[in-house]
């Protein structure tokens, strides 16, 4: 079992002709992903991948004939607002948008709007979810994670893929894992997550990858403390970091000396979380 | 992307927000020429992407042309914080009654912009936030919405500003929202933001901060950048599309990913060693990305050691290791290097790898350790 994904996701692939969201439908369906259609302006009538695929013109075209569910977006930054608010209000429920640099204030338009139209975002800039042996949405690649009861939720993409691999290699599995994304404004926190996993009967313990920027983390720690009665295993990246200089992500910069590692792993451990000192750790702080 | 503050001003003016009248130079003699037709008083300020520029010197007040001119020379030969000073603004100077704060973040936690003001203006506001957060008025600004007149005015009777300049603050609140708005800002400030001898409004100082992800639809703000001020190597790394920052340490890593790149700085950290940099050659990065990055790396005097951990998604450990070789082809270098791969193509990019007498790691932990030792041999 899982959280938002599973073998009843009905996936439309959003920017389905460029590079990348070529090669990772390519990537999904082998993984298994039920892809009912693509998405691309002026190409609606032709397919990709051999005739499996079908490309609409809009969103809304696209949901109309498929009964799609879910959507994954890899368009370029400047069109990747417009793209999660035609997947809205074309009616898909869970929009995941993998692209990379998008305006903060535009997401803060997009979210606010989003709130009033009870879609969920996950994303932008993250590597989508994975329900390991069922469906994977977004660029995970495919084989290195197993089916299994750990729920994992990350603000990162490859550290994540480390954390996995990790968990594989000490026969540990996933239920689902969630990339919420490395930006200032996104879709789905820490919180969301966490709810989520804790009303999963199929999750037995929770593995939360933050990092430096922001409060979500100190935030979580305190929705832990009040309502997660799974336990957490954490961790946070960034720990050398100078403040002042944005370490990659646009919302990993410790601002006017809030946002350090430091604070956020007193908070987590104040929470009961037991925090890892680097990501290989993380599978012998778990029960086994 | 930090603008200086004539930038910045000259961007609040081009929205309806008073400035006094100002000329930047690069030349002591031409501030002579502007404190004249200004007649006489001026402000000599410079332009620097610091903060506390007046308290380290940087910001004076001359009675004549004349004195102007030996200022201006005076504060060109600066270095404020490390930075040399290359260019000052000089500005009339005008008779302050009071100093105000006005200014614009983005608040994350709220998910919204927030205006803030303060009838204690003129100093650093972050102290005023430590030690009087009462009195700072915070109204967050609905995306969708804009900001309100009342709002405006809510902001102008918190700070008690005298009723007959609630509609020229107001005016003021409202330009500085659409200047954020319209210029993808994640900061917009005025402080101080005087009232004047006349009673009248003006932006003394002016500090913007650019969201870098929005430049691409700002080529002119893009153009505003000052290069003089950056380091080299964070430069460079822009030009290819990589992330770089230096550091102090004498470990170079190359990492794919802002997470793995920063859990990468720690875990040497941990293993007793210092990074030099964080680089992170995003997803996808082909082989000429990867010989840019190793050259920049190497470009460091202080790197003992070169640590690269690569977990292939997107990115193609081959594509990687073409790089590395390509790079190591142009720069002779003695620095020793340790190299993880996993992931799409590890295998491959391992092979490409085998004659290039570099150390391999199966673990992260591995990897840090095998480059801290070697670092510290090399260095012994």
């Amino acid at each position: 079992m899982s959280i938002l994904v599973n073998k009843n996701t009905r996936l439309i692939v959003q920017g389905v002709t460029g590079n990348e969201g070529l090669f990772h439908t390519t990537q999904m369906v082998l993984y298994g992903t039920n892809v009912v259609a693509g998405v691309t302006p002026g190409k609606g009538g032709e397919w990709v991948l051999d005739g499996k695929i079908p490309i609409f013109d809009t969103v809304r075209a696209a949901r109309d004939t498929t009964g799609a569910n879910a959507s994954v977006i890899f368009v370029p930054a400047r069109s990747a607002p417009d793209a999660i608010l035609e997947a809205a209000d074309a009616g898909i429920e869970l929009v995941v948008c993998i692209t990379e640099g998008v305006p903060v204030l535009d997401m803060m338009r997009v979210r606010a709007y989003l709130d009033t139209r009870g879609v969920r975002l996950i994303g932008p800039n993250c590597p989508g979810l994975l329900t390991p042996g069922e469906c994977k949405v977004g660029i995970i690649p495919n084989n290195i994670s197993i089916p299994g009861n750990i729920g994992i939720v990350s603000r990162s993409g490859t550290l994540t893929y480390e954390v996995l691999y990790a968990l594989k290699n000490s026969g540990k599995g996933a239920s689902t894992c969630v990339g919420i994304g490395g930006d200032p404004v996104n879709g789905t926190n820490f919180i969301d997550v966490l709810e989520l996993f804790e009303a999963d009967p199929h999750t037995d313990q929770v593995v939360m990858i933050g990092e430096i920027g922001g409060t979500d983390e100190e935030r979580a720690a305190d929705f832990i403390t009040r309502k997660m009665t799974k336990p957490v295993v954490g961790f946070i990246a960034g720990q050398s970091a100078p403040p002042g200089k944005r370490m990659g992500h646009a919302g990993a910069i410790i601002e006017g000396g809030a946002g350090t590692a430091k604070d956020k792993i007193r908070a987590l451990e104040a929470a009961g979380v037991r925090v890892a000192r680097h990501p290989e750790e993380i599978p012998q702080l778990l029960a086994s | 992307m930090k603008l200086h503050e004539y930038q910045s001003k000259q961007l609040f003016n081009k929205y309806g927000i008073p400035i006094p009248r100002g000329r930047i130079t690069t030349e002591a003699s031409e501030a002579k020429h502007f404190a004249e037709e200004m007649g006489g008083r001026v402000v000599i300020k410079a332009q620097v992407l610091v903060g506390g520029r007046g308290k380290a010197g940087g910001i004076r007040l001359a009675r004549t042309p004349k004195e102007a001119e030996e200022l201006a020379a005076m504060i060109l030969g600066m270095e404020l914080k490390g930075l040399p000073v290359r260019k000052i603004l000089v500005d009339e100077a005008v008779n302050i009654t009071k100093e105000i704060y006005l200014g614009i973040t983005n608040d994350r936690a709220a998910r919204r912009p927030v205006m803030m003001a303060s009838a204690a203006g003129g100093v650093d506001i972050e102290e005023v936030a430590r030690t009087s957060p009462e009195k700072i008025i915070k109204i967050h600004i609905d995306p969708l919405l804009g900001l309100r007149d009342y709002q405006a005015r809510d902001l102008a009777v918190g700070i008690d500003l005298p009723r007959m300049l609630w509609r020229s603050f107001s005016d003021i609140a409202h330009n500085l929202w659409v200047a954020y708005q319209a210029n993808d800002a994640s900061l917009a400030e005025i402080n101080p933001l005087v009232i004047t001898s006349e009673q009248r409004l003006l932006a003394l100082d002016g500090k913007m901060v650019v969201d870098d992800n929005a430049l691409f639809r700002h080529p002119d703000l893009n153009e505003m950048r000052d290069l003089d001020v950056e380091d080299w190597a964070e430069v460079e790394a822009r030009k290819f599309g990589l992330s770089y920052i230096s550091l102090q340490g004498e470990i170079g890593c190359m990492v794919n990913g802002a997470g793995l790149a920063m859990a990468t700085m720690d875990i040497i950290k941990l293993s007793g060693g210092e990074p030099a940099n964080f680089l992170d050659i995003g997803g996808g990065a082909g082989s000429e990305k990867v010989a840019a990055a190793l050259r920049i790396i190497l470009a460091d005097a202080n790197v003992k050691a070169v640590l690269f951990n690569i977990f292939g998604g997107i990115t193609r450990c081959d594509e990687v290791a073409r790089g590395i070789l390509a790079a190591l082809a142009d720069v002779k270098t003695h620095v020793p290097m340790v190299v993880r791969l996993v992931g799409t193509n590890a295998e491959e990019g391992r092979k490409i790898l085998a004659d290039a007498q570099m150390a391999t790691a199966e673990t992260l932990l591995e990897a840090a350790q095998k480059a801290v030792a070697i670092a510290k041999g090399a260095s012994a």
